[in-house]
């Protein structure tokens, strides 16, 4: 405060030029001020000129005052804002981000689980395909040999009938020849018991 | 155009106004507050009116400043400290415009007036005193006895806290008054050295490299202090509104 006061004294005593009752200090600035004139209107370095010193104030009180309640009102809210919109909206995506992968990580597992029931069905169908076909096939294959067995024994059958049938026709046969060899050979005759008993004594041989 | 270095700091009259015998003219020094606050508001008010969700580029650069300066003042202050935003971020953003539109040829420096830096200063310690009672009360007063201290030292070191806090409105407003003065004074010199020098000649020209060269480097150097100030300004201002919020913490 001492000091703006002095420069105050000090500038009245430059612009006014009364030197006549200041003291002897004054007279000195009042020269320098002189010598200065032309070019500065004021002796003293420009930014310790107190003469606009008081304007400079009330000019900075207005102007500043007036950004203050710019920057207050209008500026910080509004970047405020936009930040805290761009905050609130990484945040939302981040949310909505984790919520679709939990939604994927259900959706794979169900996935998974439907797959191993799935594969687990499939095998247990083919399985018991597997094993009805088994059994089918069995089935088929026990009652196609039971069929084959009893054909074989109707055939074994069959075949032992016409061999004993064939076996007593050549008991006949070999009878006839032997009766009609004999008589080829002897001339005689044989009576037909002792063919019979010869013939079956060679069968039996 | 006058080649005295100082000629830029000059206050002239463009609307002669006086309220009660008090000069209170309008100056191209208001005329540049008036800019200043102008380009400010204007940058950050057009490059945010889209409200993009994914920002421009101009849109980023206001919301850096908004976020530089919002994480300085948590980290400074703490959270109780928000509450002072609006001030810190209207000081940083006035103070940077100011210095850089300086930067700008036959443009008035708002900051490099003592009175400007010293008012925006005492702004400053003014709030921190006035909130510091506000919200403590007496309580405020433990701000100047820090905790720890033998009592024999006390009123040593009680007067040494007090002589300090008392100086911080000089310091502040100092600083970035002389850095801004100095940087444009230099300026100045070095640029009139390379037009002086031209007159001489062509060995003159040759000469006159060097300094030109000189204000180059130097005209890159101010920008720098420029931005630095203004952080500088804001990084005390958060450091004294910790001092209102949490006195005695120290």
């Amino acid at each position: 405060m001492f000091v703006t006061a002095a420069y105050a004294q000090q500038s009245t005593n430059t612009e006014g030029n009364e030197a006549h009752d200041a003291p002897a200090a004054g007279e000195v600035h009042t020269e320098t001020g002189v010598a200065h004139e032309g070019e500065h209107g004021s002796g003293v370095f420009p930014p310790f000129d107190s003469t606009h010193f008081a304007s400079q104030v009330l000019w900075l009180a207005i102007t500043f005052g007036l950004f203050y309640l710019l920057m207050s009102k209008v500026i910080i809210p509004r970047i405020g804002g936009i930040l805290e919109t761009r905050h609130d909206r990484i945040a939302q995506d981040l949310d909505e981000a984790s919520r679709l992968k939990g939604e994927a990580d259900a959706a794979i597992a169900a996935y998974e689980q439907e797959l191993a029931s799935a594969k687990a069905k499939g095998h247990s169908i083919a399985d018991t395909a597997r094993e009805a076909a088994k059994t089918k096939a069995n089935a088929e294959r026990a009652a196609i040999e039971a069929d084959l067995a009893k054909k074989i024994v109707a055939a074994e059958t069959r075949i032992a009938n016409i061999k004993s049938k064939a076996l007593a026709d050549v008991g006949a046969i070999a009878e006839e020849t032997a009766t009609a060899v004999v008589k080829q050979l002897i001339g005689g005759t044989v009576t037909k018991t002792e063919i019979a008993a010869a013939v079956k004594a060679s069968a039996g041989n | 155009m006058s080649n005295d270095p100082t000629h830029q700091f000059l206050v002239n009259k463009i609307v002669p106004i006086e309220i009660g015998g008090i000069d209170f003219s309008f100056t191209n020094a208001s005329l540049f507050m008036v800019a200043t606050v102008g380009a400010a508001a204007g940058f950050l008010y057009l490059t945010t009116s889209r409200r993009g969700l994914i920002p421009t580029r101009m849109q980023s650069v206001s919301e850096m400043s908004y976020e530089f300066i919002a994480s300085m003042l948590r980290e400074g202050a703490g959270s109780h400290g928000m509450k002072f935003f609006p001030m810190v971020f209207s000081l940083f953003m006035f103070i940077l415009t100011a210095n850089l539109l300086g930067m700008f040829p036959y443009f008035f420096t708002v900051t490099s007036q003592i009175i400007v830096t010293f008012a925006l200063a005492v702004f400053v310690i003014g709030t921190v005193i006035l909130y510091g009672f506000y919200k403590h009360g007496l309580g405020f007063l433990n701000l100047f006895v820090p905790h720890g201290v033998p009592g024999a030292l006390l009123p040593l070191v009680v007067a040494i806290e007090v002589i300090s806090f008392l100086s911080r409105p000089i310091s502040l407003s100092v600083r970035l008054f002389a850095n801004m003065l100095a940087g444009h004074i230099t300026l100045k010199v070095f640029a009139g050295f390379v037009a002086s020098l031209s007159a001489f000649g062509a060995l003159g020209i040759g000469g006159a490299v060097l300094p030109l060269i000189m204000t180059v480097a130097l005209t890159g150097l101010e920008f720098l202090v420029a931005f630095l100030q203004a952080y500088v300004f804001a990084v005390l201002t958060c450091m004294y509104l910790n001092d209102a919020v949490h006195p005695g913490s120290h």
